[in-house]
């Protein structure tokens, strides 16, 4: 893209609120209208609230919307809330879901540009452009943060590394030959990079690295300065999730006083999540999301469990577009480990693949280093364990296997009584 | 074919644990003639002869502790140097496995789990060694 495009870019994160929410409402009730018009679900849900794609009038009629939640992709798994034909699809991204089915998003091309867009304005407001080397070792694959990065960071122009998650010791060679200056990871993972680099004799201060891209899971002002202090780059957070599109949905600024979401493309509302009544800036709640430029599988008040804020005022950095504040909780049972979601459900259906496992269970989030590990106590039963050390053995490696085939980590499975 | 029947109990790795195992059968007035204990860091296992196996596993059950009942060999041998190697060289010459071995010692009996019980009783019976059923175990007959 040229310096020139880029720029104007940039400069969306800036224009007027007047001119923001003019492009917010028009996008709004486009995006209702094809909704409307193509998806059995929300139609219906529409009609139920006496509501046709009409409705729209002014911004502010988005609290007449009904929610969708997860549970929503999850019942029409997976292509049941699809607004397009499947051949004008072109990318099919997946996430875990909440019983071990996954959960899909289909994205047009349009999409896939939308998405695009996002990432490379988050990745300018952090200064990153051309004649970075950014190393992406966020995970390549079904899950959102590799192939989002990766977009974003080739859009600008930068040379990517899609090194993609693990082999740390690789991870912090080439890092190191190849001069490479920012880095998108998992803060965890970062964490995890830091020490095995200083037990291998590397130098940070020797390197080039100046900028760290981190999100996928929630992390603390605390581990943000651990890293700073340890490092010497700058980490920022990026915020983003699947069912809206990935990463890029919103962005840290070097003021630090919240994330600001690319509202012209992503509109966020704070409800209360008992009433699911809208809530006004500045007050704490559920955050839920609508894409206001998604085709493909758009989310129409996306209840999202991340507990924040909307912050209210302007930024010193001088972006007009909103912030949200930085997400350190949620409100439902998800864990983040590693960057992957997981939720006992899934722990709970793996169980049950195998005969004779009761769905009894403990989990057990522990932080070994600087990585969260899992450990799931199962209950044992005699018709399972025989009379040898062996035969629990084999019972704690299919355990092991049926989880890791679920939420794709490994666990240390321990036995227990009932 | 003559077996022994032995109390396989799990146990969680937890402080006290075997103790409260022994503790309940010692209440109810269970003798514990031998027993065997493995471990790996995250469990372990406790085998037991006692001399009602069928009594005992209720009570532990309704205690709330994992068991089962095992069939192991009770094989007599003399208080002599090359006996054990004998034992395990027939079981190995006929592919039989040895899962596990504990000794009775006060009455010379050798515990045994194989792979194949039927076959490592004929091999041991035709080779000079006299097997044990479970009431055998406790009768006089076998003291020493």
């Amino acid at each position: 893209m040229e310096r020139s495009a880029l720029q104007a870019l940039a400069q969306k994160d800036f224009m007027s609120r007047d001119e923001l929410e003019s492009i917010q409402l028009k996008r709004l009730k486009n995006i209702v209208s094809h909704a409307y018009k193509n998806q059995a679900l929300f139609r219906s849900r529409m009609q139920e609230k006496g509501l046709d794609d009409t409705c729209i009038k002014e911004l502010k009629d988005i609290q007449k919307l009904p929610f969708f939640k997860k549970v929503d992709l999850r019942d029409t798994y997976p292509f049941g809330l699809l607004c397009v034909p499947m051949e004008n699809i072109i990318r099919l991204q997946a996430s875990s879901g909440t019983t071990g089915s996954p959960i899909v998003i289909a994205y047009t091309k349009e999409d896939v540009a939308c998405w695009q867009e996002a990432t490379m304005r988050a990745l300018m407001i952090a200064g990153i452009g051309s004649g970075d080397i950014l190393q992406n070792a966020y995970g390549y694959g079904l899950f959102t943060g590799g192939m989002g990065l990766h977009y974003g960071a080739e859009g600008l122009g930068v040379t990517v590394l899609p090194i993609s998650s693990g082999n740390t010791e690789r991870q912090i060679k080439l890092m190191s030959d190849f001069g490479v200056t920012a880095i998108s990871c998992t803060p965890s993972y970062f964490l995890h990079i830091i020490e095995k680099a200083k037990q291998l004799g590397y130098d940070f201060k020797k390197m080039k690295l100046r900028h760290g891209i981190f999100g996928a899971e929630p992390w603390t002002n605390e581990m943000r300065q651990r890293i700073e202090q340890e490092s010497g780059i700058k980490a920022w957070d990026i915020y983003g999730l699947t069912e809206i599109s990935g990463p890029g949905v919103a962005m840290d600024c070097p003021a630090r006083t919240g994330l600001h979401m690319f509202e012209d493309l992503f509109y966020p509302e704070v409800i209360d999540p008992e009433t699911g009544e809208a809530l006004p800036d500045g007050t704490e709640g559920e955050l839920v999301i609508t894409t206001l430029n998604k085709f493909g599988m758009p989310m129409i008040r996306y209840r999202t469990r991340d507990i924040s804020v909307i912050v209210k005022g302007t930024c010193e950095c001088g972006r007009t577009i909103r912030r949200i504040k930085r997400i350190d909780h949620r409100n439902d049972d998800m864990l983040i480990i590693r960057g992957v979601n997981v939720f006992p459900s899934q722990i709970e259906a793996a169980l049950l693949t195998i005969p004779g496992v009761q769905p009894h269970y403990h989990i057990i989030v522990r932080r070994h280093g600087d990585l969260d590990t899992l450990e799931v106590q199962v209950e044992l039963s005699a018709e399972l364990f025989g009379d040898t050390i062996r035969s629990i053995e084999v019972i704690q490696k299919k355990i092991g296997n049926a989880i890791k085939s679920i939420i794709g980590l490994a666990v240390t499975v321990t036995p227990v009584e009932p | 074919m003559k077996t022994a029947k032995q109390l396989s109990v799990f146990l969680e790795n937890k402080p006290g644990h075997a103790y409260n195992i022994c503790k309940t059968l010692g209440d109810a007035g269970i003798n514990i003639f031998t027993l065997s204990l493995a471990d790996t860091n995250q469990f372990g296992l406790l085998r037991l002869i006692v001399e009602k196996p069928e009594a005992a596993g209720e009570i532990l059950k309704k205690a709330g502790v994992i068991v089962n009942i095992t069939e192991v060999l009770a094989v007599k041998i003399d208080n002599r140097p090359g006996v054990l190697a004998k034992i395990y060289e027939l079981l190995s010459a006929s592919d039989i496995n040895l899962e596990y071995a504990y000794a009775f010692a006060m009455r010379r009996i050798f515990l045994l789990r194989v792979s194949d019980n039927e076959k490592a009783f004929q091999i041991l019976s035709g080779n000079g060694f006299s097997l044990l059923s479970h009431e055998e175990l406790f009768s006089n007959e076998n003291e020493n």
